[in-house]
């Protein structure tokens, strides 16, 4: 099979919203949480009822909430992305030195994260897919280290039908051997052993379409759960 | 004792060429956007200080603070995590031209530096980078079966900071997530200038609500009514 024939099954994959909501439903509550700026923030609107997650930003809070109206910012009070948030009741501020002690110090529970790339062995490209223009670390390599679990969200594959989850990654590394579990928009995957096990896939793929557009072998050890999510 | 200043011009006049200076602040949360300015105004008057290093975690947005500080042509070096923003021109056009160094440190690693500088450690080791093109060259060690990296501790002639209450004797505290990389920069400067909001007596700030004990601070001058890099972008206010 070339590439221009793969077939990355686009016409059944999740959409964004639904990778994020099937991550926020592995959140226990009382979790302490840290989402990187983009698409993993839109983890925190799918909290299953009864539970409450305690979120961390990286510049100094704990239990931060949702975007203030317009108008009322106070720019002194933003999370990571810079965007102005409001607190939760229980919250904390706290100095840089502190707040990556929370992050390196084995104090987070789950950190999600965005992914260039992510390899069998656990190894994340989620900063920089070349040496050109100014590259920007800020926390990312901070954040894949001493979160007990340290989860990925993505696409399956790339825009131009590249796989994502692959053997090696060819973009420069954030962290080796960091990332725990994946959530694509196909499959639900956790890395063991330096190897990649499908938990979940979705119901009308098959094991081989769901290898056919992975870059690494897909291993299984039990039952593969359907991947089922509801329409958002 | 009384650690009061009666301007900001007064405050950043000690800050000479080639000078490592911190300043604190996340974007613009906690930026000390008034002694930023001063500093350039002295510098548009005077053609001094140049050649700085500035320690910061961004490096400027827009057309004010520290992106107009590069613009005017007084940083030689940025160190910092993450140089972009909502417009980062500033420092990409020099930084692209050739025209401005950057040593690119990852949030935590550089604020566990800067703490490091201001307790007297010198070198600590971290997994953050392990493995990275930013551990190139750096020291590797194992601890209980895991590669860490070497970091050196990172301290600077000055530091000019934001806070929210200060008293005569330089005890801060903070406007919420305003306080980021300011306690850390307090400490790990030679010198250490602070603007707050209001200036009260000693006595003036109950002990337990200290976040920054004055022992780290030289000087502090008053600034009322701060003004909020976001609100300054969005207004398309330049200050060169």
């Amino acid at each position: 099979m070339t590439d221009t024939t793969l077939n990355t099954r686009e016409d059944i994959k999740l959409s964004n919203a639904q990778i994020a909501w099937r991550a926020a439903q592995d959140i226990e509550d009382g979790a302490y949480v840290n989402l990187g700026i983009g698409f993993p923030e839109m983890v925190a609107r799918f909290q299953p009822p009864g539970r409450q997650a305690i979120f961390h930003t990286e510049n100094g809070i704990l239990n931060f909430g949702e975007a203030p109206p317009a108008g009322e910012e106070d720019w002194d009070l933003i999370n990571a992305g810079k965007k102005a948030v409001t607190l939760k009741p229980g919250a904390a501020f706290f100095h840089h030195a502190d707040s990556f002690a929370m992050v390196r110090g084995g104090h987070l529970d789950v950190a999600i994260l965005g992914a260039y790339q992510v390899a069998e062995n656990g190894d994340l490209a989620n900063w920089r897919v070349g040496s050109k223009g100014v590259p920007a670390v800020g926390g990312a390599m901070d954040l894949v280290h001493g979160a007990k679990q340290v989860f990925v969200i993505t696409e399956h594959v790339t825009k131009d039908g590249k796989p994502k989850l692959v053997e090696k990654c060819t973009f420069p590394l954030t962290g080796v051997g960091c990332i725990t579990r994946v959530y694509t928009s196909h499959a639900v995957i956790d890395i063991r052993d330096r190897r990649f096990v499908v938990r979940e896939k979705l119901a009308a793929m098959s094991l081989e379409e769901l290898q056919a557009m992975t870059g690494a072998p897909l291993h299984t050890d039990g039952p593969v759960a359907d991947l089922t999510v509801p329409a958002l | 004792m009384d650690k009061t200043l009666a301007s900001v011009a007064e405050a950043v006049s000690a800050i000479h060429d080639g000078a490592t200076l911190m300043i604190g602040g996340f974007g613009g949360s906690g930026a000390p956007i008034e002694l930023i300015h001063a500093l350039i105004d002295r510098f548009l008057a005077t053609g001094s200080p140049k050649n700085l290093t500035v320690i910061n975690n961004n490096a400027g947005n827009g057309r004010i603070g520290i992106a107009a500080m590069i613009d005017a042509g007084m940083v030689k070096k940025m160190v910092c995590s993450f140089p972009r923003s909502s417009d980062p021109r500033a420092f990409t056009d020099k930084y692209l031209a050739g025209e401005i160094e950057l040593e690119l440190v990852p949030q935590g690693t550089l604020a566990e530096r800067i703490r490091a500088g201001g307790a007297g450690i010198p070198a600590f080791y971290t997994p953050t980078g392990y493995g990275t093109e930013l551990a190139e060259g750096k020291v590797i060690a194992e601890f209980e079966g895991r590669a860490y990296v070497q970091e050196r501790w990172l301290k600077a002639d000055f530091a000019i900071v934001k806070g929210q209450l200060g008293d005569t004797y330089g005890n801060l505290t903070y406007n919420k997530a305003g306080r980021n990389f300011n306690p850390l920069m307090c400490m790990a400067a030679a010198t250490t200038i602070a603007q707050v909001s209001k200036i009260v007596p000693a006595g003036g700030i109950d002990p337990e609500q200290v976040v920054t004990p004055g022992i780290f601070v030289n000087g502090v001058v008053e600034v009322e009514n701060p003004q909020q890099e976001e609100v300054l972008i969005r207004a398309g206010v330049a200050h060169v």
